[in-house]
């Protein structure tokens, strides 16, 4: 007599098993069904995009004729937005996460400083824009400038570099910082020869990310009050000024069918200067990542 | 003799020179702390200043519209004489609350699934080639795809759908903010499930369990508060996108919702504001103040209970 009734376990285990593959082809299902869009919304923006795509569409300005429309002025706006919101977020991210890792005491008020961070983080783009719009375009007096932009953009990404850097200074291991003490360096200049140089490719790395953010971001731009029909590059910091989300957007929101095309086309230079951004990014963290 | 007096001399300049390094490299010491304080309370002035922002613009608001109205009125109409104009903020949090709700039927179930498949099924072959391509799907900017729900996801709809659909509607742009969704909801639900300790599922599965049973009976239930946070966090997202609703929803706020009809949400309101010629002063510029708070205080609700969530349930290991 066998111990095991086969039969009865083959029927058991038997729908069990089936119940197991068909959750498991689910599953897959909808795993594949991220990847089927991802192809499927560059395959359209290729198709649509690529007609209208030559050098001259990169210099030339907005026009009512789509094809005599180019991006130049957004193209220069975008770049000048992120010559001031780089500099202005990079120092102010992490000198915050270098006094919170490296200076400040266990105490309520650092807990409060990272909780803050955190949800300044969940804090929708939008709403940063009415902060810019009320506190640089009107209290500051900057007006729809690239400097109102730049900050309330810098203002935007300062958590997520915070949060990187911070990360990338805790990887630095103690007994390296306890080397230098013990060589007789101070605190600053442990921080400033040993522990930021450590760090550096991971800040970078996470800078890079944010700034890549940035260059997508179009809402708080339009509330502090992006042109969206721009014929001329900024000439300084309080210039008006127009960045390439809201050039797409001017171009998506019309009805015809050209101006998607152009529509298009911007969003492959603009997918092509992320990509080359996270590149760099990805670059950096595997070129220059130490192991402790 | 002579030398003497020289080394004398040079090693009280040396002594010189050191002493005041040692002293500038103290002052240093004091200074530079100081100065990374002040970035760091930047970062609190940040948040003082929103809400700051807000509250003083929106009381603005609410000295020239009852807040019983703003609460209580269905009608959101502001595009007219003072008089008529209606301020019904129910209008537009249900066009919000509407585009949300879509967006979490198409991101909850396919996000946690990819979240399933990638801790429980996937080689770390297959994980190695599947990450890198939800980080894409999470890099690409809003922009891009309010242009895929206007030009692609709404004539397909428009085809499917008996009857049509509008060119504006609640559906497209649901289902989108839904895709853009899916990659944090699948990372985050991963993470959490990741932090199971191996040891359980192979004690389920020796007790002769199969891969389903040991996701759905441990790991699941393991990294419930992990995942329900991040629905939450989900659903916070969705309420703020902006440029998504903004092309493909339309600018017409109703409270009553028809799926296939054009919609209004408060962020899109904020959009159609910031893009028209409204002067600086007018009650139509402070309510986006009050809109904006809204949307604020909804954001953070949802963010402060992710938070509790993954905090106060997590079952320890």
């Amino acid at each position: 007599m066998a111990l095991i009734n086969k039969e009865s376990v083959k029927k058991k285990m038997g729908s069990r098993i089936a119940a197991n593959n068909f959750a498991k082809f689910l599953f897959i299902l909808a795993t594949s069904f991220s990847l089927l869009v991802l192809g499927v919304l560059l395959f359209r923006i290729l198709d649509e995009g690529l007609p209208y795509l030559s050098l001259d569409f990169i210099t030339s300005f907005a026009s009512r004729l789509p094809e005599r429309a180019g991006i130049w002025a957004a193209l220069v706006g975008t770049i000048w937005i992120m010559t001031v919101t780089a500099p202005v977020s990079f120092i102010l991210g992490v000198g915050t996460a270098i006094y919170l890792e490296e200076y400040a005491k266990k105490n309520a008020f650092t807990k409060f400083v990272q909780i803050n961070i955190a949800n300044l983080a969940g804090v929708p783009s939008i709403v940063f824009g009415l902060l810019g719009l009320t506190i640089f375009v009107r209290l500051a007096g900057l007006g729809s400038s690239v400097l109102a932009g730049g900050l309330t953009m810098s203002l935007l990404i300062l958590p997520v570099i915070v949060v990187a850097s911070q990360e990338a200074i805790r990887t630095v291991p103690k007994e390296i910082r306890e080397a230098s003490f013990g060589m007789g360096a101070t605190k600053w200049q442990t921080i400033r020869r040993i522990v930021f140089p450590a760090a550096l490719p991971g800040i970078l790395t996470g800078t890079i990310l944010a700034l890549s953010r940035a260059v997508g971001e179009t809402a708080p731009l339009l509330v502090v009050g992006a042109l969206a029909y721009v014929a001329f590059v900024p000439e300084n910091l309080l210039s008006s000024f127009t960045v390439l989300p809201i050039q797409l957007y001017n171009w998506t929101s019309r009805p015809q069918e050209d101006f998607h095309m152009l529509a298009a086309s911007g969003i492959i230079i603009l997918m092509i200067i992320l990509l080359i951004m996270n590149s760099i990014a990805v670059y950096i963290r595997n070129k220059f990542h130490k192991r402790f | 003799m002579t030398t003497d007096k020289k080394n004398q001399n040079s090693i009280r300049a040396m002594i010189k020179e050191n002493k005041s390094r040692r002293s500038q490299s103290a002052v240093m010491e004091k200074v530079v702390p100081k100065f990374f304080m002040i970035c760091a309370v930047i970062s609190i002035f940040t948040t003082l200043g929103i809400v700051f922002t807000l509250l003083t613009e929106t009381f603005t608001f609410f000295s020239r519209v009852s807040i019983v109205e703003f609460f209580t009125n269905t009608h959101w109409f502001p595009f007219t004489a003072d008089d008529n104009a209606d301020y019904g903020i129910l209008a537009l949090v249900m066009g919000t609350l509407t585009v949300t709700a879509i967006a979490m039927v198409v991101a909850i179930p396919v996000g946690l699934a990819a979240a399933i498949y990638l801790s429980e099924y996937a080689s770390a072959k297959t994980r190695k080639f599947i990450k890198p391509i939800l980080e894409v799907l999470a890099g690409i900017p809003t922009i891009v795809y309010g242009f895929f729900a206007l030009t692609f996801v709404t004539p397909v709809l428009d085809s499917i759908i008996p009857g049509g659909i509008s060119i504006f509607n609640a559906l497209s742009p649901g289902i989108v903010v839904g895709i853009m969704i899916i990659p944090m909801i699948a990372s985050l639900s991963e993470d959490a499930m990741n932090a199971v300790p191996n040891s359980m599922r192979e004690g389920a599965m020796a007790l002769g369990a199969t891969r389903f049973e040991v996701a759905m009976k441990v790991v699941l239930p393991a990294a419930l508060s992990g995942v329900i946070a991040s629905f939450v966090l989900g659903i916070s997202r969705a309420i703020g996108e902006t440029m998504i609703v903004t092309i493909a929803g339309g600018s017409r706020p109703t409270a009553d919702i028809n799926i296939t009809e054009s919609i209004q949400t408060m962020t899109a309101y904020i959009v159609q504001v910031s893009q028209g010629d409204t002067g600086y002063g007018t009650t139509i510029y402070y309510s986006i103040y009050a809109v904006g708070m809204t949307l604020f205080v909804f954001t953070l609700i949802m963010n402060l209970l992710a938070q509790f969530i993954s905090r106060k349930f997590r079952e320890e290991y």
